[in-house]
This record gives C-alpha cells, structure tokens and sequence, in this order.
C-alpha cells in the first residue's frame, strides 16, 4: 500500500473514482479536518496570549506561582513538579491509545478494552490533577479577573496572567473532558460487540486521533504557561 | 491483500518497536524540557534564558512532529492527506511572527510615548499575603505603588530609557 503513491500509473488509479484518493475512510478525513480547524483556535488562543505577553513589561514567574503539590506542606517548594506529572500521565495515556488502535487493527477486542481503560483512567487522572490545581489557584486568589501573583520582576500585574491560563488550561480541559466521554462511549461500542460486528475498529482509530490531539496541544500549552 | 500471516505478523512486530520507540523519544524530549526548565530557575543572564527558551521551543516542535508523524500516524498516510493538513498548517508561522512582532512593537512605542504605562511597569510592589479576601490583593498592591508614584516618576524622567538604567531606579527605590 506504501508504495502505490510514487508510481504514476496508480497515482492515475488514485483519482479515478471509486475509491478514496487518499486510502483512508471518509470519517477520518473528516477527523483530520476537524483538528486542523481545533488547532487554529488553540493557535489563536496561544498566539493571543504570546501578543499580550509581548506588549506587556512585566509578567509573573511561573515557578513561583506553580509551585505546589498535592498532599505536600503549605509553602513547599516545589516549581514544576506537578506539571511534570500531569505531562506524563497524557503522555502514558496517549501510549495505550495508541496501543489500543493497534489492537483494534488486529480485530483483538480484549487487547483494545484493555488499552482503552487504561486510557480512560488516565485521562480522568489528568482532570484530577487539573481540577486540584484550580482548586489550589483558586484559593490563593487567583481566578478569571483577579491575580494575586506580581511580575517576576517585582512590579504589580494585571490579570492577563490567570484571565489566560484559566481559559487556555479550561478550554483544554474541556477538550480532555470530552475525549474521557468519547472513549468511554468506544469502550461500551467495543464491549457490546458493535466494531466485531462491523468487522473493523475503524472507531476507535478516529477516537484515537481526538486523543492525540489532546496530548498534543498539551504539549503547547504545558511549554507556553510553565516553562516559557 | 495478498499478504502472507507472515509478513503481518513481522508489520505487527515493527509497529509495537515503533510505538516503544517513539515513547521513548517523547518521554526523553520532556525530561530535557524540564531540566532546562529547573536550570532557568533563577538564572540572571537575560541572554542564556532566551537561548533556553529558544532551545525548548524546538523540542517543543520535536514532540508535536512525532506525536503528529507517529501517534496519529501522519507520515504513514497517502502523501495528497499529508500534504492537505500540513500546507494549511503552515499559516502558523505567518500567525505566530506577524503577532508576536506586532505586540512586541506595541510596548515599544508604548514605553516610548506612554509614560504612565512606564512609570507603572517600574514600581515595585509587595507580594500581598496568600489567602483572606479575594481580589483584595489586587486593589492593596495599587494603593501601596501609588505611595510611590512621586518618587519614581522623577526617577523615570532623570534615568535615560536605556533598559540597565531601569533596573537601577528599581534597585534605589528598594534601598529608600
């Protein structure tokens, strides 16, 4: 199938008609166009926040304002850390995504229930970890229009800190909630035999798709607002 | 569809070393973001932070590229799919380099021709106390810059708009 691209013959064959000139189904194609359109209004959203922060003078360290952990002592010191943990949770999480499409290749339903809950726990892992850390922000001060935290620079801020963290980190978070909905849905799909039925797992390659691209704008969002 | 068990037995095989492979790479990827990013704590040299940053901007890039390539299997897809996802995509670098210059030329001419937005972003304030009455900290760290309003505005007009010369109004302020 790899090489039918580079001979010209099939490349002909290709945009014939009757067969999807890109050898995927139309569903995923639609997918794919889908996140390209998500990842525009991700962009904007980032690339607004990079303006505001361009034009500002000052803006607060991120390593003094994320820098607690669950369960540690008020006052710990600990910038980075938790973050680092929700990283690798998605991280781990989009792994047996991955794997559970493989499953899904191979017709083995066990394999990809098994994947799938695996991925199922670890999206809800990362919107504990989310909703602890608002919770925590939320109750030093911080939340839409208000920011308890000055520049790193020592002078006062404004709230364009916490108004675009707390709308960029929810909207992902929102995106998180509803890949968490999404695979739970594939998960009853595949226990009710419905993909065996069909005779393919091409479901669980399009939820596979959202859930990558979940982990993916957690990449973005991860470096802009903690490590930037 | 004229392969052998065998041969999607060994696919099978390279997919899975595949996905172990690309893992890995992920996983070192955000190790060494977070130890530039634990090495930045602190740090004084404006121009060694910028070279961090940049440098982990490009790992950044390096784990979209194989979640993207390998994950959501892009480079396994039939090139006219690739390439209608990716020349859109490209829109970005326009995006990213027209906005962030436009906000960047914002604060100059804002800092050139606005003294009060520059008088405001050189008066240093109190870390107010964690907790207690929300949004109060904010109105209490106005009022405690605006003690200081006096003495920095003629700080700002004698100092010359270098940017060294800044941080030396800020650190005289302190010591009064």
């Amino acid at each position: 199938m790899s090489t039918t691209t580079t001979a010209s013959p099939t490349e002909a064959k290709l945009w014939g008609g009757g067969k999807s000139p890109f050898s995927v189904e139309y569903g995923k194609v639609m997918m794919w166009y889908f996140l390209m359109s998500d990842a525009f209004t991700f962009g904007a959203f980032l690339i607004s926040y990079g303006t505001v922060r361009f034009s500002t003078n000052g803006w607060p360290d991120p390593n003094v304002v994320f820098k607690s952990f669950p369960f540690a002592p008020e006052g710990i010191n600990a910038p980075l850390v938790f973050v680092s943990v929700m990283t690798f949770i998605l991280i781990v999480s989009s792994v047996t995504m991955v794997l559970a499409v493989h499953a899904g290749h191979n017709m083995d339903k066990k394999g990809v229930v098994r994947n799938m809950i695996w991925t199922i726990i670890g999206g809800i892992a990362f919107l504990s970890c989310q909703a602890w850390e608002w919770n925590h922000l939320f109750h030093e001060g911080a939340w839409w229009g208000r920011n308890p935290f000055i520049n790193a620079d020592g002078t006062a801020s404004s709230s364009n800190f916490t108004n675009f963290f707390f709308t960029i980190t929810g909207f992902h978070g929102f995106h998180v909630f509803s890949g968490v909905l999404i695979n739970i849905i594939m998960l009853i799909m595949t226990l009710t035999n419905q993909f065996e039925k069909r005779g393919h797992y091409n479901m669980i390659e399009k939820a596979g798709l959202y859930w990558h691209f979940v982990d993916l704008v957690w990449v973005f969002v991860f470096t802009c607002f903690y490590l930037l | 569809m004229s392969h052998t068990n065998d041969t999607h037995a060994a696919q099978d095989g390279g997919a899975i070393a595949e996905i172990k492979k690309v893992t890995i790479i992920l996983s070192v990827l955000t190790i060494v973001e977070l130890i530039l990013g634990f090495w930045m704590i602190g740090m004084e040299s404006k121009a060694l932070v910028l070279g961090i940053k940049g440098t982990i901007v490009i790992l950044m890039m390096a784990k979209a590229f194989y979640i993207v390539a390998y994950f959501m299997h892009l480079k396994h897809e039939v090139k006219n799919l690739i390439m209608t996802i990716v020349v859109p995509l490209t829109l970005f670098i326009w995006f990213i380099v027209a906005f962030l210059a436009d906000g960047n030329s914002f604060r100059n001419l804002r800092n050139t021709y606005n003294p009060y937005f520059k008088e405001q972003s050189t008066i240093k304030v109190e870390q107010p106390a964690h907790g207690g009455s929300h949004g109060g900290g904010h109105e209490a760290a106005g009022a405690a810059g605006a003690a200081h309003t006096d003495s920095a505005a003629h700080k700002t007009d004698s100092s010359a708009k270098h940017e060294d010369a800044k941080h030396e109004t800020k650190n005289e302020e302190t010591k009064h």
